[in-house]
């Protein structure tokens, strides 16, 4: 019982297939699998902006959406109708192709990540035997996009936007692809597949996650870092903030365009967020080996979700950092730490089982970590506050 | 050759064409982007998965961008007052032909000389990780002695700007 519901989608999609005649069977198979990702992802990003406004207004002690629907949730609704119904303005010395073809480009690249991810036992559209490569080189083909956005606006706002988010983009995507190369070690092959099922394993009832292991959490921080800035997220958004850039790379898209840029960007956080849900959090397995009973895939999808709420109260909590400081940030502290990590996962793989290898590689990250940490702080001569007013 | 393989094809000379011929500079980045993925999903199309993903990596991820900085930060991206094409177009046509046909020739020829092999060979992301690690080491090694003395290059060619008076 607890099997049936568990592959539940596989056995529905196989009953439809079944239907179809033997040639067109693949095609059908692959049409479902798409039709489902593509109905299930926005749908989920409509229960996010509704989370995320009530989130952010609590948490910045205002109510966020009451009016529409009870606690607001009928909100993604009346987004969805004001969006289709706005004029589509574009301005007259844009560059209209371009214009046109940038958030066409951003979703669909976006919705390609989501094709190699294990979403549940068995529940993936392709099983690639580099997946993960797949998945980075199509986040690579997503800045691009932005950047078509920002230089067809023709709008030195936005041009300043885009080429501030490409360029933390690309600082980003080193650490970014460097964390999970320990991962990619450890477990020996590059598709997601195995990677969670060599998380799949417990040991006193605890899983073999790898955020459990002193490399992995190390891998799992760097990768939370660079994700959010992958997505131009907060504190990393200052492409696209409000209160410094108009809107960024897209001030000059109205109506529909901009909700698919919103949608691209919170699919794109959805993207990221299970990628890292598989890579760290064991993707589809049970955090304890009792609870092996409920589907995987409800486990795979809390955890994506737990980590949008993480990224939402990140975004509620700190505040933005400047252009310099992030890629500063980048380039000194997170890049140096994930060639540490590298060295780290290696010598743990090395030195064999036991309790010996957890302390020295644990006291290896901390030091180094402290000692950088310590040495960045002191060139810099932080004092009391001094406020510089117009005379 | 099955259809594929011609989309796949039609995509790629029509990119790389629009790349040469359209007037705006940006525009013609942007057709070799799309000329550069066409490549990477021929790539593909040969079940070489490491090498299209890493062409979609390095090439669509980091050298589109660099060549679309490169025309922003330089005053390339105005439209040129004149066309794009140069009066002495024919020569540059013949010598494009008879370089292709050297090469087509020399390609086709050397088909005889390779193994004969029934099935598709599949090549991992392992094998290829053992052989880089293995029998070709030593140029790895090269080849990132290279990447570090260009990237040091360029922090220096960077530098030397803030020492000049302003």
């Amino acid at each position: 019982m607890a099997n049936t519901l568990d592959q539940i989608f596989v056995l529905l999609k196989h009953w439809i297939v079944a239907y179809f005649p033997l040639a067109l069977q693949p095609v059908v198979g692959i049409l479902l699998s798409v039709v489902a990702i593509i109905a299930t992802f926005p749908a989920l990003f409509a229960l996010t902006t509704v989370i995320e406004r009530k989130g952010l207004g609590r948490m910045q002690n205002r109510i966020g959406p009451n009016r529409t629907g009870p606690f607001g949730i009928l909100q993604p609704v009346a987004d969805g109708i004001k969006s289709l119904t706005k004029e589509d303005i574009v301005p007259r010395s844009a560059d209209a192709v371009v214009h046109f073809v940038a958030p066409l480009v951003l979703v669909v690249v976006v919705f390609m990540g989501f094709a190699v991810l294990p979403m549940g036992r068995n529940m993936q559209l392709v099983d690639m035997d580099a997946g993960l490569l797949y998945f980075f080189a199509i986040g690579a083909s997503a800045e691009l996009s932005i950047f078509m956005a920002g230089w067809s606006s023709r709008n030195k706002y936005s041009l300043l936007g885009a080429m501030r988010a490409v360029a933390q983009m690309i600082s980003y995507e080193v650490p970014l692809l460097m964390s999970t190369v320990a991962i990619v070690m450890i477990t020996g092959s590059l598709s997601l597949v195995k990677i969670v099922e060599a998380q799949n394993q417990y040991t006193w009832g605890l899983p073999h996650w790898y955020i459990f292991t002193p490399w992995g959490f190390a891998a799992f921080i760097m990768f939370c870092i660079a994700a959010m800035a992958e997505t131009n997220r907060s504190p990393f958004d200052l492409p696209e903030g409000e209160s410094e850039l108009v809107a960024g790379y897209f001030t000059e898209y109205s109506g529909f365009k901009f909700a698919l840029f919103f949608l691209g960007e919170y699919v794109g956080m959805f993207s990221i967020s299970g990628l890292g849900t598989t890579l760290f959090l064991g993707g589809w397995s049970a955090p304890l080996a009792v609870l092996n009973f409920m589907p995987s895939w409800i486990w795979f999808f809390s955890k994506v979700m737990l980590s949008i709420v993480v990224m939402i109260w990140i975004r509620g909590t700190l505040p933005r950092l400047r252009q310099d400081q992030l890629m500063n940030f980048a380039w000194k502290f997170v890049l140096p730490m994930t060639l540490l990590n590298l060295f780290v996962a290696g010598l743990w793989r090395f030195m064999g089982e036991g309790i010996l290898r957890w302390l020295v590689c644990s006291a290896i990250l901390l030091g180094v970590y402290v000692i950088v940490g310590r040495t960045e702080m002191r060139r810099r001569k932080i004092g009391p506050r001094s406020y510089r007013y117009a005379e | 050759m099955n259809i594929v393989f011609w989309i796949l094809a039609v995509i790629t000379v029509l990119s790389g064409l629009a790349a040469v011929t359209l007037k705006n500079t940006v525009h013609c980045a942007l057709a070799v982007t799309g000329a550069f993925a066409g490549l990477a999903l021929l790539f593909l199309q040969l079940d070489a998965q490491f090498a299209g993903f890493a062409q979609i990596l390095v090439y669509i991820g980091a050298v589109a961008i660099l060549v679309v900085f490169a025309i922003l930060l330089t005053r390339g991206s105005d439209t040129p007052a004149q066309g794009v094409f140069s009066r002495t177009w024919f020569a540059g046509l013949l010598i494009a032909a008879a370089v292709f046909t050297v090469l087509g020739w020399a390609v086709m020829n050397s088909a005889a000389a390779l193994p004969h092999e029934n099935a598709v060979p599949t090549v991992t992301v392992q094998q290829i990780g053992q052989a880089l690690m293995g029998r070709y080491v030593l140029p790895l090694e090269i080849v990132a002695l290279l990447l570090t003395a260009a990237m040091l290059g360029a922090v220096i060619v960077a530098m030397h700007e803030k020492g000049e008076p302003k």
